[in-house]
């Protein structure tokens, strides 16, 4: 905003502004744009992961009668999961793009509030998601006749919780590297796999022993795979289950942001935000 | 409601800063006034606390305790009234190599809010003469380029406050002479405001019509450049930052005592 003399004119303390927003995902999209490395990248794995799983679902169908009830029950499990993965690890790279390019202090200098930053930065990771997983979900269609779309209308519900939760741990990272520096990079690639042997990716919460399936209950992704199965297996729609994962994450959003903007306090407060990537 | 501006007012006020972490003290007991239109500088050695002082008056560091003010508003209450106003540069704080000048002025106009961005960053180009490197990625250019690229995105929103640390480091003496040009002209021409951080006194003897000099984190002397010269009978301000820094006059009169 401009003002006759072509100073900008001052603004509120408070409000939200799609254009600074839009900056930021300007910002990425150039970035993507400017190199096919990266979006290669995006895609490289979850192909590699369908080609592999792909064959195997093909092998299992003729051994094992489950498999043959629900041939999509592996795809449908690999695509759902690198939805979750892919948005958590969207989420941080787009937050460590700018840390490695030393561009962070001048993004935080500049009038974008941290709301705005982060709302940006979950547009970025849906993007990389959507790059990412479509060329997965397209093979899948292609080479083995699975569309991950005859999940039907239960397949968004899933979509979306997969990706708040991945936006939701995404954040709390950026929120580590932001407060503890690079050091805590490789935690961007690590922290989801904690989640995968407990989340029941693949097989239902059933065959975790007790102590585990309560932890299984907290992590709204356990509800999604939970949900999935129930629609390949049983043929049903647990809304149940998407109530339970839509609460959760609530929780977990609100934790990711909360863990964000005190992370960003706390580098305030030590001065670290015109240092970080040194 | 933001605070009214008044001409006499000064461009950036700080008033008993401090900004401790723990048992070390980065700044303490900072205070001084920036006028409007005018070029001051922080001159300091390294860790005299130049670099804090201007994070905090960017709002990206929380002071311990004092208060800061920037074009009347209070920089620690209420930041993102007055950021739009402000710019920052620094060749430590890059720009994205990987994105073209445009692309990353086109960013950096859309975070700032400048209306009509596409006319502003074809009024840079030509007067900043980045016609030739507009196109490239940043990480391409010459450190020349890439000084006239950050300092293009540092005027993207025609600042009326620009911070600046040590604008000219890493830059041959032609091209330091003509950003100094350039950041003099700046400030004529829009009655602009710039606070700079340097180590390059000959860089500050020329452009700064205020002096302020640090040492451990304190505002230890001011004064425009000639002042500082006759108070401590010197023939530039080199000479007097090393007699600051080094205690000179203090060790001179005990030799002499």
């Amino acid at each position: 905003m401009n003002d006759g003399l072509g100073f900008a004119a001052p603004e509120r303390e408070w409000g939200f502004s799609l254009r600074r927003t839009s900056a930021i995902v300007l910002r990425h999209y150039y970035l993507l744009r400017s190199s096919w490395a990266r979006v290669l990248e995006l895609a490289y794995w979850p192909v590699i992961n369908m080609t592999l799983w792909g064959f195997m679902t093909v092998f299992l169908v003729g051994q094992s009668s489950l498999f043959a009830q629900a041939t999509g029950l592996l795809l449908a499990a690999i695509l759902l999961w690198d939805v979750l993965f892919r948005s958590q690890l969207g989420l941080g790279l787009a937050f460590l793009e700018e840390v490695w390019s030393r561009n962070l202090g001048h993004i935080l200098v500049s009038p974008i509030r941290p709301y705005e930053y982060i709302a940006a930065l979950f547009v970025v990771a849906l993007m990389r998601v959507l790059i990412g997983v479509g060329p997965a979900a397209l093979l899948a269609w292609g080479l083995y006749d699975y569309s991950i779309f005859t999940l039907g209308l239960p397949l968004l519900v899933f979509f979306v919780n997969l990706v708040v939760l991945g936006w939701a741990i995404g954040l709390a990272i950026n929120g580590l590297i932001l407060r503890f520096g690079l050091g805590a990079e490789s935690m961007a690639w690590m922290a989801l796999f904690v989640l995968a042997p407990i989340c029941g990716i693949y097989y239902p919460l059933s065959v975790l022993p007790e102590w585990l399936r309560w932890i299984a209950y907290a992590i709204p992704a356990s509800y999604v795979f939970e949900g999935m199965r129930a629609v390949l297996i049983e043929k049903t729609f647990r809304v149940d289950y998407v109530v339970v994962a839509a609460l959760l994450n609530l929780v977990y959003i609100a934790g990711g942001v909360a863990a964000f903007l005190y992370c960003f306090r706390a580098a305030r407060r030590r001065g670290l935000i015109l240092q970080i990537g040194e | 409601m933001n605070a009214p501006v008044h001409a006499a007012e000064p461009a950036i006020e700080v008033r008993r800063l401090a900004k401790r972490y723990g048992a070390v003290t980065a700044i303490e007991e900072l205070s001084f006034a920036v006028p409007r239109g005018s070029i001051t500088a922080l001159l300091g050695g390294n860790g005299a606390g130049k670099t804090t002082t201007l994070a905090i008056l960017l709002g990206v560091l929380l002071p311990s305790s004092g208060e800061a003010r920037v074009l009347g508003i209070d920089i620690l209450k209420h930041r993102y009234r007055v950021l739009p106003r402000m710019n920052f540069g620094s060749p430590y704080v890059e720009l994205p190599k990987r994105l073209t000048v445009r692309e990353n002025l086109a960013v950096f106009a859309q975070l700032y809010g400048v209306r009509d961005a596409t006319k502003r960053i074809a009024a840079l180009a030509e007067e900043l003469q980045m016609g030739d490197f507009m196109n490239r990625p940043t990480g391409t250019l010459s450190a020349g380029q890439k000084t006239r690229a950050a300092l293009a995105k540092a005027l993207v929103n025609r600042p009326e406050v620009l911070l600046l640390d040590e604008p000219t480091a890493s830059l041959d003496p032609d091209t330091g002479d003509w950003v100094r040009a350039y950041l003099e002209r700046y400030v004529a021409e829009n009655e602009a405001t710039i606070l700079l951080a340097s180590h390059n006194m000959g860089e500050v003897e020329r452009m700064a019509s205020l002096v302020l000099m640090m040492k451990a984190g304190r505002l230890v002397d001011r004064g425009t450049a000639g002042e500082l010269l006759a108070k401590y009978g010197r023939d530039n301000l080199e000479e007097v930052f090393l007699d600051i820094a080094r205690d000179r006059r203090k060790a001179e009169k005990e030799t002499v005592a």
